[in-house]
């Protein structure tokens, strides 16, 4: 029980921290991108304490509340946003047996509690009772359902490999060849599920939910101080939590010579997530039906023709012959 | 159910993390409300009406096909567990469980319910 209490401490306070700093990442690896030097007064050497600066500096910050919205949904939706965000982590192991519950079902869990990101954040966009916060909000109801589909049948493709939705058998079952390196199947699988990826976390190219140019700053327009850093943190941190399933799922989560098993598993984490920053600040915004186009007409299409090339590919191999 | 337990107090923890900070940040910050702050943004303009809106309906057009392949999805966990065991028997009938759907996804794709507009 104790043991239980400070690993759920450790952890949590592990991905404060690593997801405090990703920003940072995030800030400095934009700004090379675009010739710039990025935060770099705060802190010696390159700006090093500007997340937290950042942090303190939303803390003290006023908090309003506008007159006209609803208080109770506006109030909690930050920390309904906030849970599942953190709670995805529960069940990823960053090296054998260092996670905090290796469940049965972990891909399962992670999926199912990942998607649950969307009430808080329409719960946010409807309590404020602003025209772009609900815009917003519908656009990413919209868009994150519609790019589930393809995000959960390419999660299944390594399900299928490996016979297990336990993550730490997923990882075992890469021992010989990363589910990237297999033929085929794994760099289609790859690609597809960083696209599902970058769709469901409403990044650029796919980020008509805070089109900064129409919508201002979409759902978490209205929010300010500390809740506007509960939602940034959320957002980043289910980023990182999605990078990190990634890195389980494809790049073979611990495995690699030479270093600790945590440090491969958080630079392939990381991998992912610059992955997605690069696509990021390297692509322009598309329309609202092309992005459910490229969903509905193309991806789902894709992933399940995928999907079942593996399960052929492994019915073959398991012997039986119907 | 015992291996759930971890997660619970986890749970547990992520609340307290979020009404802690929001506590500790009630704590710290001014309070300087006045009538033109509290207004909703609308850059700069005042606010026309309320925001609650009725939904276009397209919305709930991708709902119900979402529903669809998401329930889908939900058969496809079993049979990604379990097909190593099955076979091509296992396969085959996956694959024609997905010939009725996608014949539902065609139906959808004529009428135009995948299109936005």
């Amino acid at each position: 029980m104790i043991r239980h209490v400070i690993t759920a401490f450790v952890l949590l306070n592990a991905i404060v921290l690593i997801v405090t700093y990703l920003t940072y990442v995030e800030r400095k690896f934009a700004a090379r991108m675009q010739s710039r030097i990025g935060p770099y007064r705060v802190g010696r050497p390159h700006g090093w304490l500007q997340p937290i600066a950042d942090a303190l500096k939303l803390l003290i910050k006023e908090d309003i509340v506008p007159a006209l919205a609803d208080r109770p949904v506006y109030n909690l939706a930050p920390i309904v946003f906030l849970i599942p965000s953190f709670l995805i982590f529960a069940t990823v192991p960053f090296a054998p047996g260092l996670g905090l519950a290796d469940l049965n079902i972990g891909l399962l869990f992670f999926l199912a509690v990942s998607s649950l990101e969307i009430v808080g954040l329409f719960m946010g966009g409807w309590g404020s009772n602003n025209k772009y916060a609900l815009l917003s909000a519908m656009r990413a109801v919209n868009q994150i359902i519609s790019y589930e589909v393809p995000f959960v049948l390419t999660a299944l493709i390594p399900v299928l490999l490996a016979g297990s939705l336990k993550l730490s058998l997923i990882v075992e079952a890469q021992r010989g060849l990363w589910f990237v390196a297999y033929p085929v199947i794994g760099q289609l699988a790859f690609v597809m599920f960083l696209l599902a990826t970058i769709a469901s976390e409403n990044r650029v190219p796919f980020d008509i939910l805070e089109a900064e140019s129409e919508l201002v700053a979409g759902f978490r327009v209205e929010y300010s101080g500390m809740k506007f850093a509960l939602i940034q943190l959320a957002e980043y941190t289910h980023m990182f939590g999605v990078s990190c399933l990634g890195a389980l799922l494809f790049l073979g989560g611990w495995l690699g010579p030479g270093l600790p098993g945590p440090v491969w598993f958080l630079l392939k984490a990381l991998f992912i997530f610059l992955l997605v920053t690069w696509v990021r600040w390297s692509f322009v915004r598309i329309r609202v039906d092309q992005i459910l186009g490229l969903s509905w007409k193309v991806l789902l299409p894709a992933t399940l023709a995928l999907l079942m090339a593996t399960g052929f590919w492994v019915a073959l191999r398991s012997g039986h012959v119907a | 159910m015992s291996e759930y337990l971890p997660v619970l107090i986890y749970t547990a923890f992520i609340v307290a993390f979020a009404v802690v900070s929001l506590g500790v940040a009630a704590l710290l910050r001014p309070s300087r409300p006045y009538d033109a702050k509290l207004q909703n943004y609308e850059c700069g303009a005042e606010p026309i009406g309320e925001a609650w809106v009725q939904f276009p309906v397209g919305f709930y057009l991708v709902a119900l096909v979402f529903l669809l392949f998401d329930v889908l999805a939900v058969f496809l966990f079993p049979w990604a567990l379990t097909l190593r065991g099955l076979g091509m028997a296992g396969f085959w009938a996956m694959a024609l469980f997905l010939f009725i759907l996608g014949l539902g996804w065609l139906y959808a794709y004529r009428e135009g319910i995948l299109e936005w507009k």
